[in-house]
Protein backbone atom coordinates (compact mmCIF):
# COMPACT_ATOMS: atom_id res chain seq x y z
CA UNK A 1 0.00 0.00 0.00
CA UNK A 2 1.55 3.41 -0.88
CA UNK A 3 2.19 6.25 2.02
CA UNK A 4 -0.75 8.01 3.10
CA UNK A 5 0.56 11.97 2.40
CA UNK A 6 -2.54 13.66 4.66
CA UNK A 7 -5.03 11.47 6.87
CA UNK A 8 -7.64 13.42 9.08
CA UNK A 9 -10.70 11.97 10.86
CA UNK A 10 -13.13 14.35 12.22
CA UNK A 11 -11.14 17.62 11.80
CA UNK A 12 -12.20 20.87 12.38
CA UNK A 13 -10.57 23.65 11.24
CA UNK A 14 -10.54 27.04 12.17
CA UNK A 15 -9.59 30.08 14.15
CA UNK A 16 -9.29 30.18 17.97
CA UNK A 17 -12.19 28.20 18.91
CA UNK A 18 -13.89 29.38 16.09
CA UNK A 19 -14.86 26.71 13.43
CA UNK A 20 -14.08 27.44 10.00
CA UNK A 21 -14.86 23.84 8.54
CA UNK A 22 -16.21 20.84 10.64
CA UNK A 23 -15.43 17.05 10.43
CA UNK A 24 -13.34 17.33 7.76
CA UNK A 25 -12.44 12.95 6.54
CA UNK A 26 -9.31 13.60 4.01
CA UNK A 27 -7.60 10.93 2.46
CA UNK A 28 -5.07 11.69 0.13
CA UNK A 29 -2.21 8.83 -0.70
CA UNK A 30 1.22 9.64 -2.22
CA UNK A 31 1.33 10.45 -6.16
CA UNK A 32 -2.43 11.95 -5.34
CA UNK A 33 -3.50 15.62 -6.73
CA UNK A 34 -6.03 17.05 -4.66
CA UNK A 35 -8.17 20.65 -5.27
CA UNK A 36 -9.97 21.85 -2.35
CA UNK A 37 -12.93 24.20 -3.88
CA UNK A 38 -15.10 26.55 -2.72
CA UNK A 39 -15.64 30.24 -2.97
CA UNK A 40 -14.09 33.26 -1.02
CA UNK A 41 -14.49 31.95 3.16
CA UNK A 42 -15.59 28.64 2.57
CA UNK A 43 -12.71 27.05 4.82
CA UNK A 44 -9.62 26.35 2.00
CA UNK A 45 -7.40 28.34 3.28
CA UNK A 46 -8.15 27.39 6.73
CA UNK A 47 -7.72 24.02 5.83
CA UNK A 48 -4.70 24.36 4.18
CA UNK A 49 -2.74 26.49 6.73
CA UNK A 50 -3.93 23.35 9.39
CA UNK A 51 -2.43 20.73 7.21
CA UNK A 52 0.72 22.77 7.02
CA UNK A 53 0.77 22.87 10.82
CA UNK A 54 0.23 27.05 11.00
CA UNK A 55 -2.69 26.65 12.79
CA UNK A 56 -3.23 24.04 15.48
CA UNK A 57 -6.85 21.74 15.23
CA UNK A 58 -9.83 22.62 17.14
CA UNK A 59 -11.11 19.33 16.50
CA UNK A 60 -10.11 15.71 16.00
CA UNK A 61 -6.89 13.88 14.03
CA UNK A 62 -4.35 14.53 11.16
CA UNK A 63 -1.45 13.23 10.12
CA UNK A 64 1.00 14.43 7.59
CA UNK A 65 2.79 11.56 6.20
CA UNK A 66 2.09 9.43 8.91
CA UNK A 67 3.13 12.39 11.69
CA UNK A 68 1.60 15.42 13.35
CA UNK A 69 2.11 18.38 11.31
CA UNK A 70 5.19 20.47 10.87
CA UNK A 71 6.95 17.52 12.16
CA UNK A 72 8.57 17.15 9.02
CA UNK A 73 9.38 20.50 7.13
CA UNK A 74 11.50 19.65 4.69
CA UNK A 75 8.75 17.37 3.14
CA UNK A 76 6.14 19.41 2.88
CA UNK A 77 5.58 22.79 0.72
CA UNK A 78 3.14 25.47 1.17
CA UNK A 79 3.04 28.26 -0.79
CA UNK A 80 -0.14 30.79 0.85
CA UNK A 81 -1.39 33.67 -0.89
CA UNK A 82 0.92 36.91 -0.96
CA UNK A 83 0.68 40.31 -0.86
CA UNK A 84 2.54 41.17 -3.65
CA UNK A 85 2.91 45.20 -1.82
CA UNK A 86 5.08 43.67 0.67
CA UNK A 87 7.61 42.00 -1.96
CA UNK A 88 9.91 44.74 -3.22
CA UNK A 89 13.04 43.22 -1.00
CA UNK A 90 16.09 43.48 -2.71
CA UNK A 91 16.56 39.98 -3.57
CA UNK A 92 17.01 38.28 -7.00
CA UNK A 93 14.28 35.70 -8.35
CA UNK A 94 16.98 32.72 -7.86
CA UNK A 95 17.61 33.93 -4.28
CA UNK A 96 13.81 33.43 -3.28
CA UNK A 97 13.55 29.92 -4.98
CA UNK A 98 16.74 29.01 -3.19
CA UNK A 99 14.91 29.35 0.16
CA UNK A 100 12.80 27.05 -0.70
CA UNK A 101 15.45 24.82 0.64
CA UNK A 102 16.32 26.14 3.53
CA UNK A 103 14.03 23.94 5.35
CA UNK A 104 16.35 21.00 4.51
CA UNK A 105 19.35 22.69 6.01
CA UNK A 106 18.68 24.70 9.21
CA UNK A 107 20.18 27.68 10.48
CA UNK A 108 23.52 27.37 9.20
CA UNK A 109 24.03 23.92 7.03
CA UNK A 110 25.57 24.79 3.84
CA UNK A 111 23.78 24.51 0.38
CA UNK A 112 25.21 22.20 -1.84
CA UNK A 113 25.27 20.92 -5.08
CA UNK A 114 22.09 18.96 -5.00
CA UNK A 115 20.33 22.10 -3.47
CA UNK A 116 21.62 23.88 -6.41
CA UNK A 117 20.27 21.48 -8.92
CA UNK A 118 17.03 21.49 -7.19
CA UNK A 119 17.07 24.95 -7.36
CA UNK A 120 17.62 25.70 -10.86
CA UNK A 121 15.60 22.65 -12.16
CA UNK A 122 12.48 24.56 -10.44
CA UNK A 123 13.81 27.87 -11.84
CA UNK A 124 13.43 26.42 -15.57
CA UNK A 125 10.23 23.97 -15.16
CA UNK A 126 8.72 27.28 -14.77
CA UNK A 127 9.92 29.79 -17.09
CA UNK A 128 11.62 32.20 -14.70
CA UNK A 129 14.98 31.50 -16.27
CA UNK A 130 15.03 34.84 -17.88
CA UNK A 131 14.92 36.86 -14.88
CA UNK A 132 16.19 34.42 -12.40
CA UNK A 133 18.53 37.11 -11.60
CA UNK A 134 16.77 40.59 -12.02
CA UNK A 135 15.42 41.77 -8.55
CA UNK A 136 12.27 40.81 -7.30
CA UNK A 137 10.67 44.08 -7.29
CA UNK A 138 11.67 44.37 -11.13
CA UNK A 139 8.77 41.49 -11.56
CA UNK A 140 5.11 41.68 -12.20
CA UNK A 141 2.66 40.16 -10.45
CA UNK A 142 2.74 37.12 -12.22
CA UNK A 143 6.49 36.49 -12.46
CA UNK A 144 6.54 37.24 -9.11
CA UNK A 145 4.22 34.02 -8.48
CA UNK A 146 5.76 32.02 -10.90
CA UNK A 147 8.89 32.49 -8.91
CA UNK A 148 7.43 31.29 -5.58
CA UNK A 149 5.84 28.31 -7.70
CA UNK A 150 9.22 27.53 -8.03
CA UNK A 151 10.04 27.96 -4.48
CA UNK A 152 7.67 25.47 -3.80
CA UNK A 153 8.75 23.06 -5.79
CA UNK A 154 12.26 23.35 -5.30
CA UNK A 155 12.08 21.95 -1.76
CA UNK A 156 11.43 18.53 -3.63
CA UNK A 157 8.82 18.01 -1.07
CA UNK A 158 6.69 14.74 -0.49
CA UNK A 159 3.83 17.09 0.15
CA UNK A 160 2.53 20.08 -2.13
CA UNK A 161 0.01 22.87 -0.72
CA UNK A 162 -0.94 25.43 -2.96
CA UNK A 163 -3.14 28.25 -1.88
CA UNK A 164 -4.85 29.60 -5.32
CA UNK A 165 -1.27 29.54 -6.95
CA UNK A 166 -2.97 29.76 -10.51
CA UNK A 167 -4.30 33.66 -9.35
CA UNK A 168 -2.13 36.18 -11.66
CA UNK A 169 -1.05 33.35 -13.69
CA UNK A 170 -1.45 33.86 -17.50
CA UNK A 171 -3.02 31.33 -19.74
CA UNK A 172 0.67 29.94 -20.56
CA UNK A 173 2.12 29.64 -16.94
CA UNK A 174 -1.08 28.32 -15.85
CA UNK A 175 -0.56 25.69 -18.44
CA UNK A 176 2.52 25.33 -17.00
CA UNK A 177 1.73 25.07 -13.35
CA UNK A 178 -1.09 21.93 -13.97
CA UNK A 179 1.86 20.37 -15.97
CA UNK A 180 4.06 20.56 -13.44
CA UNK A 181 1.54 19.09 -10.93
CA UNK A 182 1.07 16.57 -12.70
CA UNK A 183 4.49 15.78 -13.07
CA UNK A 184 5.20 16.26 -9.86
CA UNK A 185 2.55 13.49 -8.65
CA UNK A 186 4.06 11.52 -11.13
CA UNK A 187 6.80 11.39 -9.48
CA UNK A 188 5.37 9.96 -6.36
CA UNK A 189 4.60 13.31 -4.52
CA UNK A 190 0.94 14.14 -3.00
CA UNK A 191 -0.39 17.71 -3.99
CA UNK A 192 -3.52 19.83 -2.62
CA UNK A 193 -4.32 22.76 -4.20
CA UNK A 194 -6.94 24.94 -3.21
CA UNK A 195 -8.62 26.99 -6.27
CA UNK A 196 -11.87 28.74 -7.73
CA UNK A 197 -11.26 26.76 -10.98
CA UNK A 198 -13.51 23.92 -11.64
CA UNK A 199 -11.40 22.67 -14.89
CA UNK A 200 -8.80 22.53 -12.64
CA UNK A 201 -9.96 20.64 -10.12
CA UNK A 202 -11.34 18.20 -13.09
CA UNK A 203 -7.45 17.80 -13.64
CA UNK A 204 -6.94 16.90 -10.33
CA UNK A 205 -7.21 12.88 -8.80
CA UNK A 206 -9.34 13.71 -6.30
CA UNK A 207 -11.74 17.11 -5.06
CA UNK A 208 -13.12 18.56 -2.06
CA UNK A 209 -15.88 20.87 -2.39
CA UNK A 210 -16.10 23.15 0.66
CA UNK A 211 -18.72 25.28 2.02
CA UNK A 212 -18.20 25.57 6.10
CA UNK A 213 -18.85 22.16 5.50
CA UNK A 214 -17.12 19.39 3.33
CA UNK A 215 -20.08 19.26 0.52
CA UNK A 216 -17.83 16.08 -1.02
CA UNK A 217 -14.98 14.62 -1.36
CA UNK A 218 -14.06 11.68 -3.77
CA UNK A 219 -12.81 11.20 -7.31
CA UNK A 220 -12.78 14.53 -9.19
CA UNK A 221 -14.92 12.79 -11.64
CA UNK A 222 -17.72 11.66 -9.03
CA UNK A 223 -17.42 14.81 -6.92
CA UNK A 224 -17.94 17.49 -9.60
CA UNK A 225 -21.54 17.01 -10.54
CA UNK A 226 -24.18 19.62 -10.65
CA UNK A 227 -26.11 19.14 -7.29
CA UNK A 228 -22.62 19.41 -5.30
CA UNK A 229 -21.50 22.33 -7.19
CA UNK A 230 -24.56 24.38 -6.68
CA UNK A 231 -24.65 23.71 -2.95
CA UNK A 232 -21.14 24.56 -2.94
CA UNK A 233 -21.43 27.70 -5.21
CA UNK A 234 -24.45 28.66 -5.77
CA UNK A 235 -24.04 28.06 -9.45
CA UNK A 236 -25.33 25.05 -11.84
CA UNK A 237 -22.73 23.62 -14.05
CA UNK A 238 -22.44 21.21 -16.61
CA UNK A 239 -19.98 19.01 -19.01
CA UNK A 240 -19.29 20.02 -22.74
CA UNK A 241 -16.31 18.55 -24.47
CA UNK A 242 -14.86 17.15 -21.41
CA UNK A 243 -14.85 20.70 -19.57
CA UNK A 244 -16.96 21.88 -16.97
CA UNK A 245 -19.40 25.20 -18.17
CA UNK A 246 -20.82 27.52 -15.55
CA UNK A 247 -24.32 28.25 -17.26
CA UNK A 248 -25.85 29.81 -14.33
CA UNK A 249 -25.03 31.33 -11.07
CA UNK A 250 -27.51 32.78 -7.94
CA UNK A 251 -24.43 34.92 -6.58
CA UNK A 252 -21.58 36.54 -7.40
CA UNK A 253 -18.29 35.42 -6.26
CA UNK A 254 -18.00 31.85 -8.00
CA UNK A 255 -15.29 32.46 -10.01
CA UNK A 256 -11.64 33.61 -10.22
CA UNK A 257 -11.64 36.33 -12.02
CA UNK A 258 -8.79 38.10 -10.02
CA UNK B 1 42.26 69.61 3.29
CA UNK B 2 43.49 69.86 6.46
CA UNK B 3 40.21 70.67 8.11
CA UNK B 4 38.73 67.28 6.79
CA UNK B 5 41.24 65.14 8.91
CA UNK B 6 42.58 67.81 11.93
CA UNK B 7 39.41 67.47 14.20
CA UNK B 8 40.08 64.21 14.45
CA UNK B 9 43.99 63.99 14.44
CA UNK B 10 43.99 66.88 17.02
CA UNK B 11 41.31 65.49 19.75
CA UNK B 12 41.26 62.44 21.49
CA UNK B 13 37.57 63.01 22.30
CA UNK B 14 36.34 63.41 18.20
CA UNK B 15 38.46 59.91 17.68
CA UNK B 16 36.76 57.85 20.38
CA UNK B 17 33.24 59.74 18.90
CA UNK B 18 34.43 58.64 15.45
CA UNK B 19 35.15 55.09 16.86
CA UNK B 20 31.93 54.99 18.99
CA UNK B 21 30.28 57.17 16.07
CA UNK B 22 31.11 53.97 13.60
CA UNK B 23 30.01 50.88 15.76
CA UNK B 24 26.61 52.37 16.06
CA UNK B 25 26.71 52.26 12.21
CA UNK B 26 27.71 48.89 12.02
CA UNK B 27 24.82 48.25 14.71
CA UNK B 28 22.20 50.15 12.87
CA UNK B 29 22.75 48.48 9.53
CA UNK B 30 22.38 45.43 10.32
CA UNK B 31 19.66 45.67 12.35
CA UNK B 32 18.26 48.38 10.67
CA UNK B 33 18.19 46.44 6.89
CA UNK B 34 15.78 44.08 8.78
CA UNK B 35 13.42 46.55 10.65
CA UNK B 36 12.84 48.17 7.34
CA UNK B 37 12.36 45.22 5.53
CA UNK B 38 10.09 43.71 8.05
CA UNK B 39 8.46 47.18 8.19
CA UNK B 40 9.00 47.71 12.49
CA UNK B 41 10.23 50.88 12.44
CA UNK B 42 7.34 51.64 14.85
CA UNK B 43 8.30 49.37 16.52
CA UNK B 44 11.95 50.52 16.37
CA UNK B 45 10.19 53.90 17.36
CA UNK B 46 9.15 52.62 20.43
CA UNK B 47 11.38 50.76 21.81
CA UNK B 48 13.78 54.17 21.39
CA UNK B 49 11.17 55.98 23.29
CA UNK B 50 10.51 53.21 25.64
CA UNK B 51 13.81 53.43 27.48
CA UNK B 52 13.49 56.49 28.26
CA UNK B 53 12.06 56.32 31.60
CA UNK B 54 14.69 52.81 32.40
CA UNK B 55 17.53 55.70 31.78
CA UNK B 56 15.56 58.26 33.62
CA UNK B 57 15.51 56.38 37.02
CA UNK B 58 18.76 55.10 36.63
CA UNK B 59 20.30 59.06 36.37
CA UNK B 60 18.41 59.73 39.58
CA UNK B 61 19.23 56.34 41.10
CA UNK B 62 23.56 57.39 40.28
CA UNK B 63 23.49 54.57 38.42
CA UNK B 64 24.93 53.48 34.50
CA UNK B 65 22.38 54.96 31.76
CA UNK B 66 22.98 51.52 30.15
CA UNK B 67 21.48 49.70 33.00
CA UNK B 68 18.24 51.68 33.04
CA UNK B 69 17.82 51.76 29.14
CA UNK B 70 17.92 47.66 29.58
CA UNK B 71 15.40 47.65 31.71
CA UNK B 72 13.57 50.11 29.81
CA UNK B 73 13.71 48.38 26.79
CA UNK B 74 12.71 44.71 28.27
CA UNK B 75 9.58 46.52 30.19
CA UNK B 76 9.07 48.20 26.23
CA UNK B 77 9.70 44.41 24.77
CA UNK B 78 6.80 42.82 26.61
CA UNK B 79 4.59 45.29 26.45
CA UNK B 80 4.75 45.23 22.58
CA UNK B 81 4.84 41.31 22.59
CA UNK B 82 1.61 41.86 24.93
CA UNK B 83 -0.31 44.17 22.73
CA UNK B 84 0.43 42.86 19.26
CA UNK B 85 -0.66 39.31 20.50
CA UNK B 86 -3.53 39.97 22.39
CA UNK B 87 -4.93 43.20 19.50
CA UNK B 88 -3.81 42.19 16.02
CA UNK B 89 -6.61 45.01 14.82
CA UNK B 90 -4.68 48.33 16.75
CA UNK B 91 -1.73 47.09 17.89
CA UNK B 92 -0.27 50.26 15.65
CA UNK B 93 -2.54 52.04 17.92
CA UNK B 94 -1.62 50.46 21.18
CA UNK B 95 1.94 50.87 20.22
CA UNK B 96 1.91 54.33 19.42
CA UNK B 97 0.33 54.86 23.01
CA UNK B 98 2.52 52.64 24.90
CA UNK B 99 5.31 54.75 23.64
CA UNK B 100 3.87 58.26 23.88
CA UNK B 101 2.79 56.77 27.52
CA UNK B 102 7.08 55.46 28.48
CA UNK B 103 8.26 59.40 26.79
CA UNK B 104 5.73 61.25 29.17
CA UNK B 105 6.83 58.88 32.17
CA UNK B 106 10.54 59.62 31.23
CA UNK B 107 10.31 63.53 30.90
CA UNK B 108 8.40 63.09 34.40
CA UNK B 109 10.94 61.12 36.31
CA UNK B 110 13.81 63.59 35.14
CA UNK B 111 11.99 66.71 35.74
CA UNK B 112 12.60 65.51 39.43
CA UNK B 113 16.12 66.04 38.98
CA UNK B 114 17.73 69.31 39.36
CA UNK B 115 19.16 70.08 36.10
CA UNK B 116 16.12 68.57 34.36
CA UNK B 117 16.78 69.98 31.10
CA UNK B 118 20.65 69.54 30.99
CA UNK B 119 19.87 65.50 31.98
CA UNK B 120 16.68 65.22 29.23
CA UNK B 121 18.87 66.86 26.33
CA UNK B 122 21.86 64.40 26.69
CA UNK B 123 19.21 61.45 27.14
CA UNK B 124 17.36 62.47 23.96
CA UNK B 125 20.20 63.51 21.87
CA UNK B 126 23.52 61.72 22.91
CA UNK B 127 27.08 63.05 24.26
CA UNK B 128 28.84 61.07 21.60
CA UNK B 129 31.53 63.71 23.03
CA UNK B 130 31.85 62.31 26.01
CA UNK B 131 32.22 58.59 24.91
CA UNK B 132 34.42 57.00 27.04
CA UNK B 133 37.04 54.22 26.38
CA UNK B 134 35.29 51.86 28.57
CA UNK B 135 31.83 52.60 26.76
CA UNK B 136 32.99 51.92 23.67
CA UNK B 137 34.01 48.32 24.56
CA UNK B 138 30.43 47.94 26.04
CA UNK B 139 29.80 49.20 22.30
CA UNK B 140 32.16 46.91 20.91
CA UNK B 141 30.60 43.45 22.59
CA UNK B 142 26.71 44.58 21.64
CA UNK B 143 27.84 45.51 17.51
CA UNK B 144 30.09 41.89 17.78
CA UNK B 145 26.81 39.73 19.44
CA UNK B 146 24.33 41.97 17.06
CA UNK B 147 26.47 40.74 13.76
CA UNK B 148 26.56 37.07 15.05
CA UNK B 149 22.46 36.93 15.86
CA UNK B 150 22.14 38.32 12.72
CA UNK B 151 24.53 35.77 10.78
CA UNK B 152 23.18 33.00 12.88
CA UNK B 153 19.81 33.70 12.03
CA UNK B 154 19.81 35.12 8.69
CA UNK B 155 17.85 32.31 7.17
CA UNK B 156 14.78 32.88 9.24
CA UNK B 157 14.85 36.86 9.32
CA UNK B 158 14.94 36.49 5.69
CA UNK B 159 11.88 34.29 5.78
CA UNK B 160 9.90 36.11 8.36
CA UNK B 161 10.44 39.31 5.52
CA UNK B 162 8.01 37.33 3.87
CA UNK B 163 5.77 36.86 6.42
CA UNK B 164 5.38 34.58 9.64
CA UNK B 165 4.18 31.61 7.58
CA UNK B 166 6.96 31.20 5.55
CA UNK B 167 9.32 30.80 8.64
CA UNK B 168 6.93 28.43 10.14
CA UNK B 169 6.57 26.29 7.63
CA UNK B 170 10.07 25.97 7.01
CA UNK B 171 10.80 24.51 10.41
CA UNK B 172 11.82 28.23 12.25
CA UNK B 173 10.07 29.26 14.90
CA UNK B 174 8.73 33.02 14.04
CA UNK B 175 7.87 34.13 17.63
CA UNK B 176 11.37 32.48 18.31
CA UNK B 177 12.79 35.09 15.84
CA UNK B 178 10.82 37.38 15.72
CA UNK B 179 11.69 37.68 19.84
CA UNK B 180 15.20 37.34 18.72
CA UNK B 181 14.80 40.50 16.18
CA UNK B 182 13.22 42.55 18.70
CA UNK B 183 15.80 41.68 21.24
CA UNK B 184 18.85 43.26 18.86
CA UNK B 185 16.59 46.38 18.19
CA UNK B 186 16.55 46.64 21.84
CA UNK B 187 20.05 46.35 22.53
CA UNK B 188 21.02 48.52 19.22
CA UNK B 189 19.24 51.30 21.13
CA UNK B 190 20.68 50.51 24.53
CA UNK B 191 24.00 50.62 23.54
CA UNK B 192 23.48 53.52 21.08
CA UNK B 193 21.80 55.97 23.23
CA UNK B 194 24.61 57.49 24.58
CA UNK B 195 26.15 58.27 21.46
CA UNK B 196 23.17 59.54 19.30
CA UNK B 197 20.83 59.76 22.20
CA UNK B 198 17.56 57.66 22.26
CA UNK B 199 15.21 60.24 20.29
CA UNK B 200 18.23 60.23 17.45
CA UNK B 201 19.07 56.42 17.50
CA UNK B 202 16.00 55.82 15.55
CA UNK B 203 17.40 57.74 12.82
CA UNK B 204 19.91 55.82 12.40
CA UNK B 205 18.28 52.86 12.48
CA UNK B 206 16.04 53.97 9.21
CA UNK B 207 17.48 56.22 7.17
CA UNK B 208 20.85 54.56 6.28
CA UNK B 209 18.73 51.26 5.73
CA UNK B 210 16.06 53.14 4.45
CA UNK B 211 18.87 54.98 1.67
CA UNK B 212 20.74 51.69 0.74
CA UNK B 213 17.48 50.06 0.21
CA UNK B 214 16.40 51.98 -3.05
CA UNK B 215 19.71 50.68 -4.66
CA UNK B 216 20.01 47.43 -2.96
CA UNK B 217 19.59 44.07 -4.85
CA UNK B 218 20.91 41.85 -2.08
CA UNK B 219 20.48 41.80 1.44
CA UNK B 220 24.32 41.70 1.83
CA UNK B 221 24.30 44.98 -0.34
CA UNK B 222 21.73 46.74 1.56
CA UNK B 223 23.55 45.87 5.19
CA UNK B 224 27.22 47.24 4.09
CA UNK B 225 25.16 50.08 2.21
CA UNK B 226 23.43 50.87 5.21
CA UNK B 227 27.03 50.95 6.86
CA UNK B 228 29.10 52.74 5.19
CA UNK B 229 26.49 55.37 4.81
CA UNK B 230 25.86 55.28 8.56
CA UNK B 231 29.57 55.67 8.40
CA UNK B 232 29.49 58.80 6.41
CA UNK B 233 26.99 60.47 8.35
CA UNK B 234 28.83 59.91 11.53
CA UNK B 235 31.96 61.30 9.89
CA UNK B 236 30.23 64.36 8.23
CA UNK B 237 27.81 65.12 11.53
CA UNK B 238 31.22 65.35 13.64
CA UNK B 239 32.87 67.62 11.53
CA UNK B 240 30.13 69.72 11.04
CA UNK B 241 29.90 70.01 14.80
CA UNK B 242 33.19 70.71 14.75
CA UNK B 243 33.55 73.28 12.53
CA UNK B 244 30.34 74.69 12.74
CA UNK B 245 29.39 74.35 16.35
CA UNK B 246 26.19 72.29 16.31
CA UNK B 247 25.15 69.15 18.65
CA UNK B 248 26.74 66.38 17.19
CA UNK B 249 24.12 63.93 17.81
CA UNK B 250 21.41 66.05 15.89
CA UNK B 251 24.39 66.95 13.11
CA UNK B 252 24.98 63.07 12.63
CA UNK B 253 21.42 62.39 12.74
CA UNK B 254 20.41 65.26 10.35
CA UNK B 255 23.22 64.18 7.63
CA UNK B 256 21.80 60.61 7.32
CA UNK B 257 18.51 61.70 6.89
CA UNK B 258 19.46 64.42 4.10
CA UNK B 259 21.27 61.33 2.32
CA UNK B 260 18.13 59.24 2.05
CA UNK B 261 16.16 62.38 0.99
CA UNK B 262 18.70 63.33 -1.69
CA UNK B 263 19.14 59.33 -3.02
CA UNK B 264 15.37 58.85 -2.52
CA UNK B 265 14.39 62.03 -4.88
CA UNK B 266 17.26 60.91 -7.26
CA UNK B 267 15.59 57.59 -7.96
CA UNK B 268 12.29 59.31 -8.50
CA UNK B 269 14.17 61.80 -11.04
CA UNK B 270 15.50 58.78 -12.51
CA UNK B 271 12.44 56.98 -13.12
CA UNK B 272 10.63 59.70 -14.28
CA UNK B 273 13.25 60.25 -16.65
CA UNK B 274 12.89 56.41 -18.10
CA UNK B 275 9.36 56.74 -18.24
CA UNK B 276 9.86 60.28 -20.20
CA UNK B 277 12.19 57.90 -22.89
CA UNK B 278 10.30 55.43 -23.19
CA UNK B 279 6.73 57.43 -23.90
CA UNK B 280 9.18 59.50 -26.21
CA UNK B 281 11.01 56.99 -28.25
CA UNK B 282 13.23 60.52 -29.96
CA UNK B 283 14.21 61.34 -26.23
CA UNK B 284 17.65 60.73 -25.54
Amino acid sequence: MREMAVLSRGLSVGYGSEVIVPGIDLELAAGQTCALVGINGSGKSTLLKTLAGLLPPILGEVAILGKPPLSMPSRVAYLGQFHPSGMALPLRAADVVRMGRFSSHGLLGKLGSEDEEAVWAAIEAMGVTKFADLPLSRLSGGQRQRVFIAQALARRADLILLDEPASNLDAPAVETYRRLVRATADAGAACIVATHDIDEAGACDMTMLLAHRVVAYGPSSEVLEPAALLATFGIVGRYREGGLVAVGREHDGCHDGE
Amino acid sequence: MDFLVAPFASNVFMQNAFVAGLLVSVACGIVGTFVVLRGLAFIGDALGHGVLPGVAIAVLLGLPGMVGAAGGAIVMILGISLVTRKSSLSSDTAIGLLFVAMLALGVAIVSRSRSFSGDLVRILFGEILGITAGEILIQLAATSAIAFLAALCYRPFLLLCFGNEQADASGFSSRLFHGIMLGMIALTVVVSFKTVGTLLVFGMLLAPAASAALFARRIGGMIAGATAIGAFSVYAGLLASYWLDLAAGASITLVASLIFFVLFSARRLGEKGRAASREDPHHA
